[in-house]
């Protein structure tokens, strides 16, 4: 493996969309996605990425362009952000209603209004129900990491779906870090051109996106769900693959610190490497805490969630976005609604913390640790460190 | 420069070398009289089997595709009601890509975009613009026919002034469509592309003609097609050629075409019909009174002299 340079997150993941050797970039700019589509546009401005840049004007053609290319057989990249995101809404629908294996990185923010360009989860969590697998990267090697894998996963023929691989807007996008770049024979032997099953081809005529009358409709949906729902497999395998050709280890579910510890932290992105250093303060301390990293938010990764929480008396999950009106963040929902069947149901405090941005520290973390702990977290949701002046 | 270099060696389509293959099947449920389909069906015919359709949501696209059936016999897709410019702009790119790397070894397809007058002069027209603006290789084909049929005749940015539609019709204090019809070719030939033409199926050879023409230069080419809806027109369902034909001698949708910025009138009306005869034909216009017609038929001449300025102006640089 070579050697890790100090670079910045964004460079990394355009260094992996280059690397996949893509067909079509449809690119359109919105912070704080940007700094990854200009620099896929300067590989191809030298040659040193073969492929067509479509500089659409909006996100809503960016995602239309790339379900052009990639029912035309091409291997198909696109980036977006918040607002950009929400303006692609009704199309990313159609991406996994076609089974279209488009990679888009989402650099994630907070939505308007107040327009903020910091991160936090609202833009994706609005996202949930659009039959995408979803990945969230911890850090930039992973980012880059995933970004290749995504790929492999997406045109795995017993997928065939669009993903997004969620990473942190200016947290991660913005960072530099270091990061160990894979060497290109291994990503060439483990990603090989993209081969579909069906394209636009005139020589085999098909028809794409036609009317879904009452009597299909409802098989249509049951099977993209049935795809998602199968893609858990070919995300555990592709990874596993990946971990043994290519690079890192990564697991739908993580778990870190004391590997029975009543009190677990569940989080998803790079909030989690925050509070993973609080985990190992608390536990020098002489607590017992824990944490879990939801790794595939969808299809969600049931089962290796419940082995993961297995020994859990209390978890503390981090939502970095509101649910408005539902009484507990997104992420808190997933798991409640998951437990409720279950035999052993650990108590689950909701957290939702660092919104637009707000910074979230090793002490905020070690604070709900003790608060939890004090039952003084409450039962359903609390907003984290909302000045008193608000 | 009127003529671009791939058109020189143009042969034209005549009577007798009218190809007779069609690439969408009949059993499509368009309506009865419907001269749309009629129009995209002589499109279809000269594009031939090599082709590739974009379509935008819209009548076209209900009626052909109701799975598990579809009267298309060539490669097709649907994505959504305002982006099938943005769609036909990514199909062009990967095919180009994967032809430059080898993927791709066939002859490159046609690609054809189409949408209603909805899809591109209202929701669709800033993927159209931009898909224009960006030069991509492909032919844009507006279906016009001045409404949202597919939906139940809602007026659009093409409904001609004075056409009573479900949202805009007439009453005692309106009458009916406000404004005027927006002159969608003139925004298309305002991106500088190669080729923007008016065509109608009421003249078939020109319109077949202008398909292969828009086929063959390279770059973006816009058409923008009459198509008479009997249903949303409330005109006889039999007589949709016969008012195709009367919108041309009254002046009303004018045949041109622009190549490379020179316009030049493809059907020259010198004699032409009064407009009320166009206006008669159809039960959408029969609240208009005397002096409604009159404004109309101003308006009508007036849009015509402006095309004679511009042949002729542009002709003299």
């Amino acid at each position: 493996m070579t050697k890790a340079i100090g670079l910045e997150v964004s460079l990394a993941i355009a260094e992996a969309v280059k690397q996949a050797n893509v067909d079509v970039v449809a690119a359109y700019p919105i912070t704080p996605q940007t700094h990854i589509v200009e620099e896929l546009s300067v590989y191809v401005a030298n040659g040193e990425l073969d492929a067509e840049y479509i500089p659409v004007e909006s996100e809503h053609s960016a995602l239309s362009a790339a379900v052009g290319s990639s029912a035309a057989g091409a291997r198909t990249y696109t980036a977006t952000a918040a607002q950009g995101l929400a303006f692609m809404h009704e199309i990313l629908f159609i991406t996994s209603g076609l089974r279209l294996p488009v990679v888009m990185t989402v650099a994630n923010r907070a939505m308007s209004a107040p327009i903020s360009i910091w991160n936090d989860h609202g833009d994706i969590m609005a996202e949930r129900d659009i039959g995408w697998i979803q990945i969230f990267a911890e850090n930039g090697q992973e980012a880059y990491e995933l970004t290749i894998a995504a790929f492999k996963i997406a045109e795995d023929r017993k997928v065939l779906l669009p993903i997004c691989v969620n990473v942190d807007g200016f947290i991660l996008t913005h960072m530099i870090e270091p990061v160990t770049f894979i060497d290109q024979k291994k990503i060439d032997d483990f990603l090989p051109p993209y081969s579909p099953a069906l394209t636009l081809d005139p020589d085999k005529p098909a028809t794409f996106g036609p009317v879904g009358v009452p009597e299909v409709y409802i098989e249509s949906r049951k099977q993209c769900e049935q795809a998602l729902l199968n893609s858990k497999a070919v995300v555990q395998q592709v990874l596993e693959d990946w971990g043994k050709s290519c690079g890192g280890k990564y697991k739908l579910v993580e778990k870190n610190g004391n590997d029975k510890a009543k009190i677990l932290f569940i989080t998803m992105g790079s909030l989690g490497e925050t509070t993973m250093t609080a985990v190992k303060e608390l536990e020098e301390s002489g607590e017992s805490a824990g944490q879990v990293r939801i790794r595939l938010w969808r299809p969600f990764p049931r089962e290796e969630f419940l082995e993961a929480i297995a020994d859990a008396d209390e978890l503390i999950v981090i939502d970095r976005a509101l649910s408005p009106g539902a009484h507990n963040g997104p992420v808190a929902q997933e798991i409640k609604a998951l437990l409720f069947n279950e035999s052993k149901r650990p108590k689950v405090h909701n957290v939702i913390a660092g919104l637009g941005g707000r910074d979230v520290t090793v002490k905020d973390f070690q604070k709900m640790y003790a608060m939890a702990k004090a039952d003084e977290l409450g039962p359903n949701y609390l907003i984290w460190g909302v000045r008193s002046d608000a | 420069m009127l003529n671009l270099p791939e058109l020189e060696n143009f042969e034209k389509i005549t009577a007798k070398n009218i190809p007779t293959e069609n690439y969408i099947s009949p059993g499509h449920r368009a309506c009865q009289g419907c001269a749309e389909i009629l129009a995209l069906g002589m499109v279809m015919k000269v594009a031939g089997p090599n082709t590739i359709v974009a379509n935008a949501t819209g009548c076209m696209e209900i009626v052909t595709s109701p799975f598990p059936q579809t009267a298309w016999k060539i490669p097709w897709i649907h994505v959504a009601f305002e982006n099938t410019s943005a769609v036909a702009s990514g199909i062009e790119a990967g095919i180009k890509a994967m032809s430059r790397k080898g993927r791709y070894s066939k002859e490159l397809p046609n690609i054809i975009a189409v949408g209603g007058d909805g899809a591109t002069a209202d929701i669709g027209i800033q993927a159209l613009s931009g898909a224009l603006e960006r030069g991509h290789n492909f032919l844009y084909v507006c279906l016009d026919n001045e409404a949202y049929m597919n939906t139940g005749i809602q007026r659009s940015s093409s409904t001609p002034y004075g056409a009573s539609t479900t949202t805009s019709p007439f009453g005692s204090h309106s009458i009916g469509q406000t404004t005027w019809k927006k002159d969608m070719p003139a925004i298309a030939a305002a991106h500088n592309i190669p080729y923007v033409a008016t065509a109608n199926p009421g003249f078939h050879l020109d319109l077949m003609n202008k398909v292969k023409k828009a086929l063959t230069i390279n770059g973006p080419a816009y058409l923008h097609i009459y198509s008479a809806c009997p249903t949303g027109w409330r005109s006889k369902p039999e007589k949709g050629i016969e008012v195709s034909k009367l919108a041309v001698q009254t002046k009303v949708f004018p045949l041109y075409e622009i190549i490379n910025g020179k316009l030049t009138i493809t059907k020259k009306i010198n004699k032409p019909k009064p407009v009320v005869d166009y206006l008669k034909t159809q039960r959408r216009f029969a609240h208009l009174k005397e002096d409604d017609i009159k404004l109309i038929q101003e308006g009508v001449d007036e849009q015509y002299s402006k095309l004679l300025y511009l042949e002729g102006d542009t002709q003299e640089s």
